[in-house]
């Protein structure tokens, strides 16, 4: 009797793994393979010249040692970087000093649902049609240049947006801005509201002043929080595609200035077929996002052990 | 006495944070002009989806609707691009996309949840890890292999990897965490429920709230996804809308009707905005959950 209750107590553990075989069926079929053929493709030359294919001819870590050695990968990786910042900068000031005010419960605003619903509204639009948007909105002929001529006369002929580097970059930034700002401002909300209230109710008896239970209180507690909003930022920074593709059309332009990692990266697969190098780039930004992933692990997960 | 202390009190702290007021409106100020910043871009497009090319290639701005929302409407239907088809696509992906990451998440999370067995831990960690770790990163393998098993320009390659979820699982597991207690599991073992049955007639029942939320989140993304489809799709009767948003830009752009132009975006855009007004408040209420833990 006490045998057979026993095995039954086994048996439905082994339900455990049951259940996670369509997870790792799937992870395995979908992700880990894919993942290894990228690895693989990496030691390889294999690319079309013209109408003729080039490989695949193993050539070891020769993709890699071009990919390191070549002007672009510096370039791109500054692009990103640069067009990135443009956005998480005031991205982040902004959503603290908005979470710090959502959060607080002295200053009571009234539509601060309304508020949120809309500022996060931008994150859940498509980005390819928000491009096309802010394309034919900031194009030569397009609302934005009418309103600047021939509505406010700030200016007496168009100005052609997406000829000038530092105009097509601060575009792209402030669309990763509006995109973004609301989710980042709930996120660090959520965390403010985290903050044992306590802590608040003794720097006013002490008389500070809400910069100072900002600085001295807020943030210092914020930081697990903020380092995870940062981080995750920054693998989202390193994945951008959607905006500069559809704005620049796939060419990165004016003068390759605003070709991030993941447009070359679809270059080399979509375009010009160059799966070598395809590979190795993949594998570096592999090896870029899985550390960075294992410090996002780390912080939300510090906290049990 | 005691309620004029009361008061007095009320009014002291009044005057101590005499600060507040103005605090309280210039946050409402800042607040009110980046909702404006917010929602300016789709004024516009709303705008301009009812004016007609002429109108809109005159170099006027416009503020006030057209008349052309009919016309524009209608000469989208008859352009080569076939919008209907798109959208379809799209709905078939990113519904079915949410159905099997909503149930098969709910699944891993419940096994993580409900079991005890050796690898657990490890397994649960691992989840946790690869949670951030971007899809673009193994795109060049995953391409490479869909075209060789034969699978390249279907939606199965768009659909079936949502059963592996991450951040899906992540966020069904702190829910399952905070709302399913292993008593009710028990109670139905008791009553002769399979492990199987149970799940699927008591666990995903009392996982609804969590399953409309993460289904919501599934739907958008995928319908916003342009990247993979862009890779995985090649004929024209598979598109999907982004791909079909990206070829207006692609094609001899100055060509293009820019009243239909709108009108295509705004199509893209609007479905999702209206879905997401009405159910906001849990959508907002669910950011926060499925990222860190508090």
């Amino acid at each position: 009797m006490k045998q057979a209750k026993r095995g039954k107590v086994v048996s439905f553990n082994k339900w455990g793994y049951i259940f996670l075989i369509p997870f790792i069926a799937v992870y395995c079929f979908f992700q880990l393979i894919p993942l290894v053929m990228t690895i693989y493709y990496s030691f390889f030359e294999n690319y079309m010249s013209g109408m003729t294919q080039v490989g695949p001819n193993f050539i070891g870590i020769a993709n890699y040692i071009s990919l390191f050695s070549g002007k672009d990968l510096l370039k791109y990786t500054a692009n990103t970087a640069i067009m990135w910042l443009i956005g998480f900068i005031p991205q982040i000031l902004v959503s603290l000093l908005l979470g710090a005010w959502f959060s607080d419960g002295r200053l009571r605003l009234k539509a601060a649902g309304a508020y949120k619903v809309i500022i996060y509204l931008p994150n859940l639009i498509m980005a390819s049609a928000f491009s096309m948007l802010f394309f034919a909105l900031f194009s030569e002929t397009g609302p934005i240049n009418a309103l600047l001529v021939n509505t406010l006369h700030v200016i007496n002929k168009p100005y052609i947006f997406f000829q000038e580097i530092a105009a097509t970059r601060i575009l792209v930034g402030f669309m990763n801005f509006l995109m973004w700002f609301g989710n980042t401002t709930i996120l660090l909300m959520a965390g403010m509201l985290g903050i044992d209230p306590s802590l608040y109710e003794a720097a006013e008896v002490d008389g500070a002043t809400p910069t100072q239970v900002f600085f001295r209180i807020t943030l210092p507690l914020l930081r697990p929080i903020l380092v995870y909003v940062v981080i995750t930022s920054l693998i989202g920074g390193l994945q951008m595609f959607d905006v500069p593709q559809i704005l620049t059309n796939g060419h990165g332009s004016p003068a390759n200035s605003a070709m991030t990692l993941i447009m070359w990266l679809n270059r080399h697969i979509s375009t010009s077929k160059n799966y070598g190098m395809g590979g190795a780039l993949s594998v570096v930004l592999f090896i870029i996002t899985g550390g960075l992933s294992m410090v996002v692990y780390k912080v939300s997960n510090g906290k049990e052990d | 006495m005691a309620k004029e202390g009361a008061m007095q009190l009320q009014m002291d702290k009044e005057k101590v944070t005499g600060g507040i007021r103005l605090r309280r409106v210039v946050a409402n100020i800042v607040l009110i002009l980046l909702c404006l910043l917010c929602l300016f871009w789709f004024y516009i497009l709303l705008i301009n989806a009812t004016h007609s090319n002429a109108e809109l290639s005159g170099g006027r701005f416009h503020i006030f609707f057209g008349k052309y929302f009919g016309a524009n409407f209608m000469s989208l239907m008859k352009s080569s691009i076939n919008i209907w088809r798109g959208m379809l696509n799209s709905v078939i992906i990113a519904g079915a996309s949410a159905i099997l990451s909503t149930y098969f998440s709910s699944m891993t999370a419940y096994a993580i949840h409900c079991y005890d067995f050796k690898l657990k831990k490890f397994i649960f960690t691992f989840i946790l890890m690869i949670m951030t770790i971007p899809k673009q990163v193994t795109a060049l393998g995953f391409v490479q292999f869909m075209r060789n098993i034969r699978l390249h320009d279907t939606f199965i390659p768009l659909i079936l990897p949502a059963i592996a979820a991450p951040v899906t699982f992540f966020y069904m597991k702190q829910y399952m965490d905070s709302t399913l207690p292993l008593s009710i599991i028990e109670a139905a073992r008791i009553d002769g429920s399979g492990e199987f049955r149970t799940f699927n007639t008591i666990v995903i029942p009392m996982m609804k709230p969590a399953i409309a939320v993460q289904a919501i989140f599934t739907f958008v993304s995928s319908w916003n996804n342009y990247f993979t489809p862009s890779l995985i799709i090649k004929s024209d009767k598979n598109k999907t809308l982004p791909i079909l948003i990206a070829t207006l830009r692609s094609a001899d752009y100055m060509k293009f009707d820019m009243g239909q132009v709108y009108m295509m975006i705004m199509l893209s855009i609007f479905p999702v905005i209206v879905v997401y007004l009405a159910l906001s408040k849990y959508i907002v209420g669910g950011v926060a959950l499925g990222s860190v833990k508090g």
